[in-house]
This record gives structure tokens, C-alpha cells and sequence, in this order.
């Protein structure tokens, strides 16, 4: 019987399960290789959702996440299941599956002891996985391979179950094969769960210490908390404190997940739940963070625990200008349910009022973009993303640079730029293409290796400027979609690096301005300056549209003068018709933003930006 | 051919709104100072023309019921109805122009024509020195059928002339002989009428050196009027579905505002002087005063099948109304004793406004700057500056375009209205 009994299920209560009958593991596995549909089958078969109630990917909670098929927030569901004369409580805790969330992906896996390592039986292993994995071996989880999907006629399991057991270390046959869809294998993985993954080992009598693996604002709750307890006990009442901030909170609720919230008399030793303080901001309850018992505190916080950075910066503009008011509370919104995000005020010559927003990465931007848009029904525009660059000025003041408008012009000593570690696994046909590419794209190779016969992960260190180019595009272009990414940044470099403006008849267009690699400059002041001859409607005047770097012109194009605006007949029967076309372009006038004396439809920034901030593209069309 | 604007119904029996004839501001109705102009629409064409929206139907097209046989009797219905409802306004006078457009007028026998003209002068009279217009192609006449014109009482012929360039005029699939112009131009003047040619610019394959033999052509017979517009490719038309599958290459408006700079050049230089953006004239007494009555913003009345109509109020306002664009409908609504008009619109006075700045700008009399508003007079000095409007005509008080104002004249036209 995999679901126990009333008599064994007594002896898995929350607050009262002993160590060694817990087992907290998570599942690491690649956007669509169906890690949330075996999460499904989980908890169908512990019986924590009766099938009937099974909603389709039951972890992933909100829209936005279920229809881009990815897990953004992780969530911890307690399971029951029996091997033997032994009943377990089972802490399956979700982990976020793209590279921009690699922090909070790091706090999931140190509330485990095992992790899941589910690869698609008809794909193999990806690189985030793999980034992920090496993750989770530094943690030293015990690691489960299991490849799913083994349903599907294009499964290669004989493959890739080799290619998986030459990662972790072990037997081909040791590799589970499962089918999250059909239920196939899930039984034994469950079991399998129970006798490799450690039980969680603290000691229950020190004073209380619990890792803040995730935090969720919900509006009528506040915000949720998620804990691994690691040593003590937490209970209701007590009051609590964060011990990054020293803040204190009285513990109005706790419990665990299964699947939905289920209040509890605590949690002791090992055990993974929930808490409620009442407190209004993620910030106030920080992933990585240490919650301890304010009566009886302990001396130290547990380790790993550091502030999110944003890495990657774009401007947020409303289409509409009158909407910078809605534009502002959203964010304010946001911001209470997504620590990472953080902004202000900007005001762009070309754009008008909006925000500078930082962000974790381009997944990240582009979730929150999307759910400014669709949440708060805003249309908006964004300007390229861009990086930090920290400038030495010749007098050694530095300057942080999150905006390339803001580029000091003078005498500059130094400018450092952030840098990441990419791993890329392709067919080893497009290595030499892949190799390319990151050279065109200053990297810095680290190392080569064959996965197997016909897949290779490559190794580069790149700055991060250029993968928020247009790179992960570029890749999947050049490698017909076989390629993929991860990246973890890694410390920064000096560069030669230069601020190209973009000129509209001697203007300069704030919202255009790029900091390039000066060998690059001339490439990126050719592309702008032809991309808005195109887009710039003539004038009744000639207008350069020049690059320029400093004071010095690099790149030039011209709109010519328009020479001819009227309609050549006008009688009797075509005044009505004339006066309306009239009436029309005087309309279609406000939608004219005005640079210098240019007139540049709204729709032609859109344009120019949106085919820029292309890199953005990188959390969609992961499918191969 | 473009569809009809949206309006307001016509009433049965086409009465104007009667603030149209109510007093002026000091409460006395008084005459109109402008003239009343009446355009004849004739819906008939021998073949369609590729780049023609015009409301107009080859015998093929039309079929039984409107038939061109009828249609001088057809029309005559409505200038009974425009007697009556002009006279119950008080606005009924003597017509100081009269325009027969098209189609091709000149499709309908001479006697025809003559007969709808005797139809205007018993129902309104014709003012002294009453200028009386056709169109005709230049193969529907003949020296007999433009003597018939003039004797009964046509004073000028406009000549749908278009190109003297064979493969343009194939191009724009009309059909006459471009050999045939200095005969037709000839035969009009002997019969005492004057005579203007019409010339289209810009047609798809057309050089610069075609244009400028068609100029040519036109300045070697003599004439005292010539019009010249850019071809147009309205949607809808033939030509226009040749452009969509790339078998005619749209004209450039660089190339057409090269070739009106040309025009402008070389009709200056033999004498012609322009008086509007697309017309040309020897003086100002060889310009086409019906035409100019539309840009002046007087009252006019379209008889015929699509015809516009404008009526101008005390305030400034006026009413516009159109007419149903089906000869047989219309044919069947006159019939019936009813009014044609499909639908019509009461300006507004920012309407009315912006038609007056549109029109007005066009002329080289120009537009007096006492009819723009606080912002319109103030862009006029932007727009002297900037080479669009005349400095010299803007100090003693009026708009008056450059030849390059003449071509950005819708851009002096939202700048004079922002």
C-alpha cells in the first residue's frame, strides 16, 4: 500500500515526525521535459489530490507561469507514501527552471537532501539542467536520473540513459525510466526516493533555525513565507525574527502545504512548511534569510545568504503618457510579491516619464514586462536592456552606469563590466558555429567537453552585455534551435568600452544611446542609423540621423525632405473627402513625439526598441 | 470610385435646413454676395479609363433602364427640383457658372447638351457673361458638334488631353489620338469657345522627357487655360489592382514633384500664370470661374448620379449633400418625384473652417489672414520662414503659397488649422 494507514499516518503529523522518516527532495529537470506533469502524478498517487480534483499542473499557480509552461516561484508540497511498515512524509520543493533565478534556485536545493534529476527520454539533458545539476552535486543532494517521457516514440532511453549516468556517476541501468503522462515508473521512483535521499539531520533542542527558501505576497494573507526547518522547532504565536534585518514578527499561522495550506502546531526538525507574519513585502522576508525564535535566538545565521542584484536594466515607458501614474502603482505592486525587482523614476527626452527597472536577467524583465501588460492592462515600451558598468573617471571618482545615457562623456580611467560563466551543450556539428559566435561575441573559452558521442558542452566566460544582446537568438538561429544556454555571472572586467549616441539632426535620442565595445561601435551606429532611416518619416527639412561616439561622427544616414504633401484635385465632390483626410493626419499628429523640430511617430521607438531587445526573446520558444 | 461620405438623410423633398436662408448676424436676410454655379455630372464613358474613380459607366456597364438616350430628361427633373428648392430658401438667381463634368460629356449628343443648358437658363436665368463649360475627350468632337455647342450658348471646352506620350496614354488606356489635339484645339477656337487641356503627371513609365513633350505639345497650340494634376491611384481601380500585383510600378512623389516644378517652369515661362495649386491661365479672365467658385466657397448645385451640392449658411456654415451614385436609382428617385440626395452634412463651424483654410490656400489670391485663428496666424510666420507661404503677400495680409508651398500645401494647411 503506497498510501499508509490511519496508524502509520499518525506517526507523520507535522511537528511531531521524526528525522528520520522525512525525506526533502527536488526535482530538477528543463522547461518542457514534464517536470510539472510527474509532480501531477505525485500527488495523485500519494493521494494528496484526489484525481477528480487534479487540475492540470497543479504546482504551478499562476497564469502567466502555467501558459509559458514554467515554474517561477517554488512552492513545497508534503506528501505521504509507505515502503515497507514504514509510513514517510515526502517535502517535494519546486525550484525555478531558468538561469535568471539561479539564487533562489540555489536556496531550494539547500533545503533538500536529494534531487530528482528528470531529463526528456526523447531530447536528453539541457544546459540549464546540466547548470543546475552541478548545483545540486555542490550541495552534495543525492541525485535520482530519471528520464521521462518514456511513452513517446522518438524516446532514445539506451542514450541518454548513458549520458545521464556519465554525469552523475553510475549504472546505466540504474537510471530510472518514467512517464509522468502515463503514470508508468512513478511508484518506483516514490520508493526510490525513500531509500536514496538522506533524512534531514538538526539538532531539536538548539534554538530554532529555518532557511527562507521562497516568500510569496497574496493579497488577502499577506506574505507567505516558505521554511526549511533545520535545527529547533517553530510554533504558533511565537514571536520570530529575521536575522539578516533583526526584524521581528509575531507567527500568526504555520503549516504545510498538501497541497493546499494546512494550519499545524509547528514544524520541528527537517520539516518544510509555511508562515504567515502579517508583513505586507517580500522584502521584509528575504529568500536565503535565517528565522530564528526571538526568546531563544541563535547565535549564528545558516550560511549562503546574499542580496538579490539586478543585473540587466531597461527603461519602462507607457505608450500613453497619462498612464505613468498606473504605470507606478503596478510596479509598486509587483515589487511586493518579487524581491529581485527594483526601480526609479526616469525621464527620457524621446519617451517621456517612466522607470528604470532592474532585473535578474532577461527572464526575468520579460515576466515582469509581460505582467505589467497583461495584469494591469498597460501598453509600454521598453528600451534596450542593458548591463551595470562601474566607471573610473580620471580623477578616480567612480560612477555606476545603469542607463547608457548617463555615460559620463569626460576623461575615462576605467570601465568594468560584469562577466558571466556560460555553458552551452550542442551537436557536435555546430561546435565550430557555437565557437564563432562566442568569439564574435568577446568570449573567452574555458573548456570543452564531449557529453557524448555527438553532444559537446562548451564553456565560456562572456561578458554579460553581449548575451543580453541579441545572443541566445543568435544561438538557437545558427544551431537550427539544438543549442542551448546557461549562464552564471562571475565577478567583472575592464573593457574598451564606448558610449554610442544616436543623433536625429544633431538631437541626441536619449532612449538609443548604447555602450558597445569600441571595436563594435561602428557596426551598431551602421545597423541604428539605417534601421531609423527606414522608420523616420520625411520631413518637410533633409534629416541626418548620425552615430557618434564622444564628438566624433561614426555613422550617417539621411532622411531626405519630403517634397510633396498635397492632393492635386480638390473640386466640387472631393472637399468632404479631403476636408476628413485632413482632419485624419491632424489626428494621427499626436502620435508624434517631437525631437528637436523632428516629428517621430510613437510607433517608430517601438519599432527601433522592440527589434533591439530581441535577447528578451529567451524565455520563450525553448521548444526545439 | 470612392464611397459616398457617411451623412445625414436628405429629406424627400430636398429642402435645405432653414437656418441655410436665415437672416445673417443683424437678423436681416439679405442676397448672396457670391454667384450660384450649377455642375452637370454625365455618367458616360465609351470605355472605362484604368485610373478613373469616377462615377461614371460604359453603355456595357450600365445596362437597360438609364439609358443615355433619357438622360437629358433625367437630369432636367432634378434642375426642376433645384428651382424649387432654391426658390422656397430664397436662393434661387440667375447662374453665374455652369459646368458639364463626367464621364464624358461630350458621350451625349451635342443637342443634348444644349438642351440641358436651355433647361437652366428658363429655370434660373444665366447671368451676363455667364461662363458655360464642358468636358469632352478629344476624340468625341468633331467641328460640327462643337459649332452645335457654342450656338447654344457653351463659352469654353476643357480637353481631357492627359499625354501627348503614346505609351502613357496606353498606360492610362485612353483612347484618343494624341495627334488629333492641335485639330480639336483648333476646331474649338473657330467655333469661339475657349479652350483649355487637361494633362495628367506621373503615370507609371512616364520620363521626364515624356512630360516635358506633353508641356510642350500643349504650349504650341496656344491655349489660355491648362490643368495639370499628378495621377492619383485611387483604390478600386483597375490601375490600382495592377500596382497590388506589381504589373505597374506606383508612381515616385519625388518624380511627381520634380515634374510640377517642370510644369510650373515652363507654363510660367510662355505666359501662363498659376491662380490654383493644379491650374494654370493666361490671365485672370481665362481662369475657370466655376472652378473658382468651389475654391471660394460660393453656393453650387451638382445635378446628376454621385453629384455634390454645397449651400453655404449666414454663420459661415453650410450644408453639402450628394447624390445617389447609381444612374438607375437615380433615374428611379427623380421618377418618383423625390430628391436623389443619398445623404448630407451640416459643417460645423470648425469644419467649415478647415474647408475654408483648404480651399482658400490654394489660390493665388490666397487666404486672408483675418479668417485664421489666434494659433493659424501665428504659424504664419514659420511658415514665411520655412519658404512655404510668400513674405510679401503675408505682410499685406494673406496666405499665399511658393511654388514649394504649393506642393506641401496640406502640410501649410495643418499648420494654419492646429
Amino acid at each position: 500500500m503506497p498510501i499508509p494507514g490511519p496508524a502509520l499516518s499518525a506517526r507523520i503529523q507535522p511537528h511531531s515526525t521524526a528525522p528520520e522518516l522525512i525525506r526533502n527532495f527536488c526535482i530538477i529537470a528543463h522547461i518542457d521535459h514534464g517536470k510539472s506533469t510527474l509532480a501531477d502524478r505525485m500527488l495523485q498517487l500519494t493521494g494528496v489530490v484526489e484525481p477528480r480534483a487534479m487540475r492540470a499542473q497543479y504546482l504551478d499557480r499562476m497564469d502567466i507561469e502555467r501558459e509559458r509552461g514554467i515554474t517561477i516561484k517554488s512552492q513545497a508540497v508534503r506528501m505521504p507514501w509507505q515502503v515497507g511498515e514504514d509510513a514517510f512524509a515526502l517535502n517535494m520543493i519546486d525550484t525555478p527552471g531558468h538561469v535568471d533565478f539561479t539564487y533562489e534556485v540555489s536556496r531550494s536545493l539547500a533545503a533538500c537532501e536529494g534531487a530528482v534529476l528528470l531529463v526528456d527520454a526523447a531530447q536528453g539533458i539541457e544546459a540549464q539542467t546540466l547548470a543546475n545539476l552541478y548545483l545540486a552535486m555542490e550541495n552534495e543532494l543525492e541525485i535520482i536520473p530519471v528520464l521521462n517521457k518514456i511513452d513517446l516514440p522518438a524516446a532514445q532511453p539506451e542514450k541518454y540513459a548513458e549520458e545521464l549516468a556519465g554525469l552523475v556517476g553510475g549504472d546505466p541501468a540504474d537510471v530510472l525510466r518514467v512517464s509522468g503522462k502515463t503514470g508508468e515508473g512513478v511508484e518506483v521512483l516514490l520508493d526510490r526516493i525513500v531509500e536514496r535521499v538522506p533524512a534531514p539531520v538538526g539538532d531539536a533542542d538548539a534554538p530554532a533555525r529555518a532557511m527562507i527558501f521562497d516568500s510569496v505576497y497574496d493579497t488577502y494573507r499577506g506574505v507567505v513565507t516558505y521554511v526549511r526547518v533545520v535545527d529547533g522547532n517553530l510554533n504558533p504565536r511565537e514571536r520570530i525574527q529575521m536575522m539578516s534585518t533583526r526584524a521581528t514578527h509575531e507567527l500568526l499561522e504555520i503549516g504545510v502545504i498538501s497541497p493546499d495550506p494546512i494550519t499545524t502546531k509547528g514544524l520541528g526538525v527537517g520539516e518544510v512548511g509555511y508562515l504567515i507574519t502579517g508583513v505586507k513585502d517580500v522584502r521584509q522576508s528575504k529568500v536565503g534569510d535565517t528565522v530564528t525564535n526571538l526568546a531563544k535566538p541563535a547565535a549564528e545565521a545558516l550560511g549562503g545568504y546574499s542580496d538579490p542584484k539586478p543585473m540587466v536594466f531597461s527603461g519602462l515607458y507607457p505608450i500613453d503618457g497619462s498612464d505613468y501614474p498606473a504605470l507606478r502603482d503596478a510596479l509598486d505592486k509587483l515589487k511586493l510579491n518579487d524581491a529581485a525587482l527594483n526601480y526609479e523614476p526616469e525621464t527620457s527626452v524621446a519617451l517621456g516619464f517612466g522607470f528604470r527597472v532592474g532585473f535578474l536577467g532577461l527572464l526575468h524583465l520579460e515576466i515582469v514586462r509581460e505582467r505589467l501588460e497583461r495584469e494591469f492592462d498597460l501598453d509600454l515600451i521598453s528600451t534596450a536592456p542593458n548591463v551595470v558598468y562601474d566607471v573610473t573617471l580620471e580623477d578616480r571618482t567612480e560612477v555606476k552606469v545603469t542607463n547608457p545615457s548617463e555615460f559620463p562623456g569626460g576623461k575615462i580611467r576605467e570601465v568594468r563590466e560584469p562577466v558571466v560563466r556560460a555553458t552551452i551543450l550542442t551537436p557536435s556539428e555546430f561546435v565550430g558555429t557555437v565557437m564563432g559566435l562566442c568569439n564574435d561575441r568577446r568570449g573567452t573559452m574555458q573548456g570543452m567537453d564531449y557529453l557524448s558521442e555527438d553532444r559537446v558542452e562548451l564553456r565560456y566566460t562572456l561578458p554579460l552585455a553581449e548575451i543580453v544582446f541579441d545572443f541566445f537568438d543568435q544561438l538557437k538561429s545558427r544551431t537550427r534551435g539544438y543549442a542551448s544556454l546557461d549562464y552564471e555571472t562571475s565577478g567583472d572586467q575592464a573593457a574598451d568600452l564606448v558610449k554610442v549616441d544616436i543623433l536625429l539632426q544633431g538631437e541626441q535620442v536619449d532612449a538609443f544611446s548604447a555602450i558597445v565595445h569600441r571595436e563594435k561601435a561602428y557596426d551598431y551606429g551602421v545597423l541604428m542609423t539605417a534601421k531609423l532611416k527606414e522608420i523616420i518619416p520625411r520631413q518637410q527639412f533633409e534629416v541626418p540621423i548620425q552615430a557618434a561616439v564622444g564628438a566624433r561622427v561614426i555613422a550617417r544616414e539621411t532622411v531626405r525632405a519630403m517634397r510633396k504633401d498635397v492632393l492635386a484635385k480638390c473640386y466640387g465632390g472631393d472637399i468632404s473627402r479631403k476636408r476628413k483626410l485632413l482632419e485624419k493626419q491632424k489626428e494621427g499628429k499626436k502620435r508624434m513625439k517631437n525631437i528637436g523640430s523632428v516629428e517621430v511617430p510613437k510607433d517608430a521607438f517601438i519599432a527601433a526598441l522592440s527589434s533591439d531587445s530581441s535577447g528578451a526573446k529567451d524565455g520563450k520558444d525553448k521548444k526545439k | 470610385m470612392p464611397a459616398l461620405p457617411d451623412g445625414v438623410p436628405v429629406p424627400d423633398d430636398g429642402a435645405l435646413p432653414p437656418w441655410v436662408a436665415g437672416p445673417g448676424a443683424d437678423g436681416v436676410a439679405r442676397p448672396r454676395a457670391g454667384g450660384l454655379g450649377m455642375y452637370v455630372h454625365v455618367p458616360f464613358c465609351s470605355v472605362r479609363c484604368g485610373y478613373c474613380d469616377f462615377n461614371t459607366y460604359t453603355a456595357a456597364e450600365l445596362g437597360g433602364g438609364a439609358s443615355q438616350v433619357e438622360y437629358a430628361s433625367t437630369a432636367l427633373r432634378e434642375v426642376g427640383l433645384a428651382a424649387r428648392v432654391l426658390d422656397a430658401a430664397g436662393l434661387a438667381r440667375p447662374l453665374s457658372t455652369v459646368f458639364f463634368g463626367g464621364g464624358t460629356p461630350t458621350m451625349l449628343p451635342a443637342a443634348d447638351l444644349a438642351r440641358v443648358l436651355g433647361g437652366l437658363r428658363d429655370a434660373f436665368g444665366l447671368a451676363p457673361g455667364a461662363e458655360v463649360t464642358t468636358e469632352a475627350n478629344p476624340d468625341s468632337v468633331t467641328p460640327a458638334s462643337l459649332e452645335t455647342l457654342a450656338e447654344a450658348g457653351f463659352t469654353r471646352v476643357s480637353f481631357g488631353m492627359q499625354s501627348a506620350a503614346p505609351h502613357v496614354l496606353a498606360t492610362l488606356e485612353r483612347t484618343h489620338d494624341p495627334a488629333r489635339i492641335p485639330d480639336v484645339v483648333r476646331w474649338a477656337r473657330q467655333a469661339g469657345l475657349e479652350v483649355s487641356l487637361d494633362l495628367i503627371y506621373g503615370t507609371p513609365g512616364e520620363s521626364l522627357d515624356d512630360w516635358r513633350a506633353s508641356l510642350e505639345t500643349v504650349l504650341a497650340t496656344g491655349v489660355d487655360h491648362v490643368s495639370a494634376y499628378a495621377l492619383v491611384v485611387e483604390p478600386g481601380t483597375k490601375m490600382h489592382a495592377q500596382v497590388r500585383r506589381g504589373m505597374l510600378t506606383l508612381p515616385d512623389e519625388d518624380d511627381q514633384a520634380t515634374k510640377y516644378e517642370l510644369a510650373d517652369e515652363l507654363l510660367s515661362a510662355a505666359g501662363l500664370t498659376w491662380y490654383e495649386v493644379s491650374n494654370w491661365a493666361r490671365d485672370d479672365a481665362r481662369a475657370c470661374r466655376h472652378n473658382l467658385a468651389y475654391w471660394r466657397g460660393d453656393d453650387w448645385w451638382g445635378v446628376g448620379p454621385g453629384a455634390h451640392s454645397y449651400v453655404g449658411g449666414p454663420d459661415g456654415t453650410g450644408v453639402r449633400w450628394w447624390n445617389v451614385k447609381h444612374p438607375r436609382r437615380y433615374a428611379a428617385l427623380l421618377a418618383d418625384g423625390r430628391s436623389p440626395g443619398a445623404g448630407r452634412e451640416l459643417l460645423t463651424a470648425q469644419e467649415a473652417h478647415l474647408e475654408r483654410v483648404m480651399l482658400g490656400v490654394r489660390l493665388r489670391e490666397g487666404l486672408d489672414l483675418a479668417v485664421l485663428d489666434e494659433r493659424g496666424r501665428r504659424a504664419v510666420a514659420g511658415l514665411v520662414a520655412r519658404g512655404l507661404l510668400d513674405g510679401v503677400a503675408a505682410v499685406r495680409g494673406h496666405a499665399v503659397l511658393t511654388l514649394r508651398g504649393r506642393l506641401l500645401a496640406d502640410a501649410v494647411v495643418r499648420e494654419l488649422t492646429s
